[in-house]
């Protein structure tokens, strides 16, 4: 440890150099992210010839994209609110309560957000679609010709799996925080006379603003940008940015107007996190936190076991029943359906998966991918977390400086980029040594580290910013150097944090987000990339394979989930 | 902090392993391929170039067929690869004008139909063809005494009346590949009357060929008999059934004008610095020995006619003789207005 030289008794934490903490996270976001971004974007300005820009000026302002953005506004606003109501109180649940299974619950949690969107699909159509479960025993039961639920190819169903994918976000975010909230401040509400819901109205829920507010922003960035959820599940009449931004790149290869359509959507990005900062700024306070020995409760009494028997219930049926259906397809064969005195029950389909009839050159054995996933998922744990604790650290502040005020918009930018816009400027700007990266395997876990980034700093941040100062400014009376500050004081406070923010850059990595987007070595393929190969052939053991595969994909990430809540950081983990 | 060093360790370790697959000599020569997302071959064809010519070969998966185009466009002044193979004719017109592919003319193009070489100048050499063809579910037909359809008219006769899914042109290839063959069966002023007739037959409407094949589709449990695929896919669904099947469940419909072929083609790509190793792959994928391994790999065929095909494809795959015809060019120069019009149409 160096000597500090500014070990100054008043408020260590803001002195400690800024510019320190973010040379690391501006230097990867300037050579992964705003290069390559800036590169392709002026690659395509440049393709426009003369007049052509009033043109362009046109089509952004047509009643089709208007309509467009308009939508992708609207459906993300109401997945965000619908996700928050489905999170909150399973974030009460996880936060204030012990119970047995609680930890094989929260993982399960986590398993929706890693899996493929086309299978994903598969799943919502299998209990909810046309010749789903629940259509085919309502027709039977009610003696309908016709199917009563329509759910795929409607709004409902983007909103749906919109929740289905990203409650985990506020169980996570939402859940830690209020597992670590002081109980006394609820007690004493509760002494001086206020009932349950007005001690949740005027204390908890106050106080839990700034986790709720991250998770939030989170939620909607994740929504504004969707893709997959909105292509397969909405259908062909609805479309987000994101969908027509891949459009107009791919099918008609109208770069400038997907530059532009790129750069509204970074802009909206940046002007709703300006927004968020703003506000968690007045909304953050330092608050005592308290060891989850005395935030946390069995449930005594039988009120509330019925109230989180109902809540876990809830959750269970939203997030497991798409995904016992998937596992369902997976040993159930497709052609036995609707055929008589076909089998009930087939394991082919994971035996099929280590064979390789063709010799193909491709082939890889399931364990291969796994192993391939799960690296470049631990690759991008590191370095995600490698940058955003220094980041959080620095938002934490209780003074930010004026660099910290601007880069905190920034930071989450990445996640509210196109995908195939950041795909090509890759592609266009990472062409020569020493950063010839093209085709190097190493830009998976980048490009995944891109979307992991902003998450690990946004799951940090409250945690970090709600340490009392006092706490730090005894330890550094008492000679602690800041380095010895943050090990001591902030690590013990935020280690449950961590391990939220590592888990996410986890299940970011594993979910392959926006990768499609890269040059892929066939050799080394990941789980959701073998999956999609099956996916696109036809065949029934194709399809029952891809199946098998994704069962394996959710039965190996709730092993990594769980695995990850055991895992400490060490003995300072809890106190 | 022994923790994180190791963890640091075992993350170098596993990078390394995974990305390890360079060859520690420089002797032996690299040549690299770019292709899309569905190519496959098998080893046993590699090795036999690899060892032929003692070179590496080393392919590059760039996304799907438009995507890979644009990759290859994006990237000409500082080419990725050697050789790229995955455009097809309805994407032939952008690679040829961005002016990526230098030209070859193979030997091997001598065994080829010339109606499969689209490009007179030789950049672009056609490697396979797939037909995009109406698909049904032979048992359900059967059971409700029904003809199969045969014809473009069939499908807006009210006795069809919701029972086809198709997918949106906009975002899928076989999609846009069905549009194109309804406006060479109808032309373009007659097209968007046979789809809003379609519409008005309660046609279901899909963003992609999963969801419509493997969701939609009554073979696979769905609810519509009729679905767009490929020419190929009854013979995969033999080849690739759970148990041995005597039959193969579905069919495709290969009435003249209905299908509409896809071909995919190869080429060298300018700048490259292994000229004489690409012009050898190039005229290998055009060789009976490549040729032949094509359709159980990547679910196409073969354009050369020395190829022989596999049984089963003897036995169950139906090509069309008349194609939908609609030309490269006609495509780049018309496809966002046929697009955008079928889009203000039918789903608007």
């Amino acid at each position: 440890m160096k000597p500090s030289t500014n070990r100054s008794p008043h408020i260590p934490l803001s002195k400690s150099p800024s510019l320190l903490l973010w040379f690391l996270p501006l230097a990867f976001l300037g050579i992964f992210y705003f290069y390559p971004l800036g590169s392709i974007l002026k690659l395509s300005f440049s393709r426009t010839e003369g007049e052509i820009l009033t043109g362009l000026w046109d089509s952004v302002t047509s009643p089709t994209v208007r309509n467009v953005l308009g939508f992708t506004f609207r459906q993300a606003l109401f997945s965000t609110i619908l996700t928050l109501l489905v999170g909150l109180p399973g974030a009460y649940i996880f936060g204030r309560h012990r119970f047995k299974g609680k930890k094989i619950l929260r993982a399960l949690t986590g398993v929706p957000f890693v899996m493929p969107t086309l299978v994903v699909a598969a799943g919502f159509y299998a209990l909810l679609g046309p010749t789903g479960w629940i259509n085919l025993g309502l027709m039977k039961s009610l003696r309908l010709d016709t199917p009563p639920v329509q759910f795929v190819n409607t709004f409902a169903a983007i909103l749906t799996a919109h929740v289905f994918y990203n409650t985990t976000i506020v169980l996570r975010i939402v859940g830690d925080f209020w597992s670590r909230l002081d109980p006394q401040l609820e007690g004493a509400a509760r002494v001086l006379g206020a009932n349950r819901w007005q001690t949740l109205k005027e204390i908890s829920f106050p106080l839990l603003l700034p986790a709720v507010a991250a998770a939030a922003l989170l939620v909607f960035i994740f929504d504004f940008t969707s893709f997959g959820v909105v292509l397969i599940l909405g259908g062909p009449q609805f479309a987000t940015l994101e969908v027509e931004i891949y459009y107009q790149t791919i099918s008609l290869f109208n770069l400038p107007l997907a530059a532009t359509l790129s750069v509204l959507q970074v802009c909206f990005t940046l002007v709703l996190t300006v927004v968020y900062t703003r506000i968690s700024a007045s909304l953050n306070r330092p608050i005592s936190l308290s060891s989850r020995e005395r935030t946390q409760h069995p449930l005594h009494n039988r009120r509330s076991r019925i109230m989180a028997g109902f809540i876990i219930l809830l959750l269970l049926i939203f997030l497991i029943s798409p995904l016992a259906a998937l596992a369902g397809r997976s040993i159930t064969p497709l052609a036995g359906k609707g055929t008589e005195g076909g089998p009930l029950f087939t394991l082919a389909y994971f035996r099929a998966l280590s064979q390789n009839p063709r010799e193909s050159l491709f082939y890889v054995p399931p364990t291969t991918a796994l192993g391939v996933s799960l690296g470049y998922g631990l690759i991008t744990v590191f370095l995600a977390l490698t940058l955003g604790v220094p980041a959080a650290w620095a938002l934490a502040k209780k003074n930010l400086t004026l660099l910290d005020r601007v880069l905190d918009p920034v930071l989450m930018l990445p996640l509210g980029t196109s995908a195939v816009t950041l795909g090509l400027g890759f592609l266009v700007a990472l062409d020569q040594p020493p950063l010839d990266l093209r085709a190097s395997p190493l830009l998976v876990p980048i490009a995944h580290t891109l979307v992991a980034f902003p998450f690990v700093v946004r799951s940090l941040t409250p945690a970090l910013s709600s340490i009392q100062p006092n706490l730090r400014q005894a330890a550094a009376v008492l000679g602690a150097s800041p380095g010895q500050v943050f090990r001591y004081i902030d690590l013990p406070l935020i280690g449950r944090a961590l391990l939220v923010a590592a888990s996410f850059a986890f299940m970011i990595s594993i979910g392959e987000f926006g990768a499609s987007a890269l040059i892929v070595r066939p050799e080394y393929p990941t789980v959701p990339i073998v999956i999609f190969r099956l996916l696109s052939r036809p065949g029934a053991l194709n399809y029952g394979q891809a199946m098998a595969l994704s069962t394996i994909l959710m039965v190996v990430t709730l092993g990594g989930m769980l695995l990850m809540e055991h895992f400490r950081l060490g003995e300072v983990g809890e106190f | 902090m022994k923790k994180l060093s190791f963890l640091v360790l075992v993350l170098v370790v596993l990078f390394t392993g995974a990305c390890g697959s360079k060859p520690i000599t420089d002797e032996v020569r690299i040549l690299t391929v770019m292709t899309h997302d569905s190519f496959a071959v098998s080893e046993s064809v590699v090795t036999s170039f690899e060892e032929k010519y003692g070179v590496q070969v080393q392919f590059l998966e760039i996304g799907d067929t438009g995507t890979a185009v644009n990759k290859a466009v994006l990237s000409k002044d500082n080419p990725l690869a050697d050789v790229f193979y995955g455009v097809d004719n309805t994407f032939l017109s952008r690679a040829l004008e961005e002016d990526i592919f230098e030209s070859y003319k193979s030997p091997a193009l001598d065994d080829i139909d010339p109606k499969f070489q689209l490009d007179s100048k030789h950049r672009a050499l056609p490697v396979d063809f797939g037909d995009v063809c109406l698909n049904y579910q032979k048992a359900y037909f059967e059971e409700n005494d029904l003809a199969p359809p045969d014809s473009f008219e069939d499908l807006v006769d009210p006795l069809y009346r919701d029972l086809l899914t198709v997918e949106n042109p906009a975002t899928s290839s076989p999609g846009l590949a069905f549009l194109l063959a309804t406006i060479g069966y109808y032309g373009e002023d007659g097209y968007l009357d046979f789809w809003q007739a379609l519409v008005e037959n309660q046609v279901n409407i899909v963003n992609d060929w999963e969801t419509a094949y493997y969701a939609e589709f009554s073979q696979a449990g769905g609810p519509d008999p009729i679905v767009v695929s490929y020419g190929s896919s009854p013979p995969f669904e033999v080849l690739f059934a759970e148990e041995p099947l005597e039959d193969a469940p579905t069919a495709a419909v290969t009435s003249p004008g209905t299908c509409f072929r896809q071909i995919e083609f190869v080429g060298i790509l300018k700048g490259t610095q292994n000229r004489d190793l690409a012009e050898k792959w190039v005229s290998f994928m055009l060789s009976p020995e490549f040729q032949e391994d094509i359709p159980l790999n990547m679910y196409v065929f073969p354009v050369n006619s020395k190829a022989v095909l596999n049984e089963t494809f003897q036995k169950y795959l139906e090509i069309p003789e008349i194609t939908a015809d609609v030309s490269p060019s006609a495509i780049a120069a018309n496809r966002e207005k046929w697009i955008n019009a079928w889009t203000e149409t039918i789903l608007r």
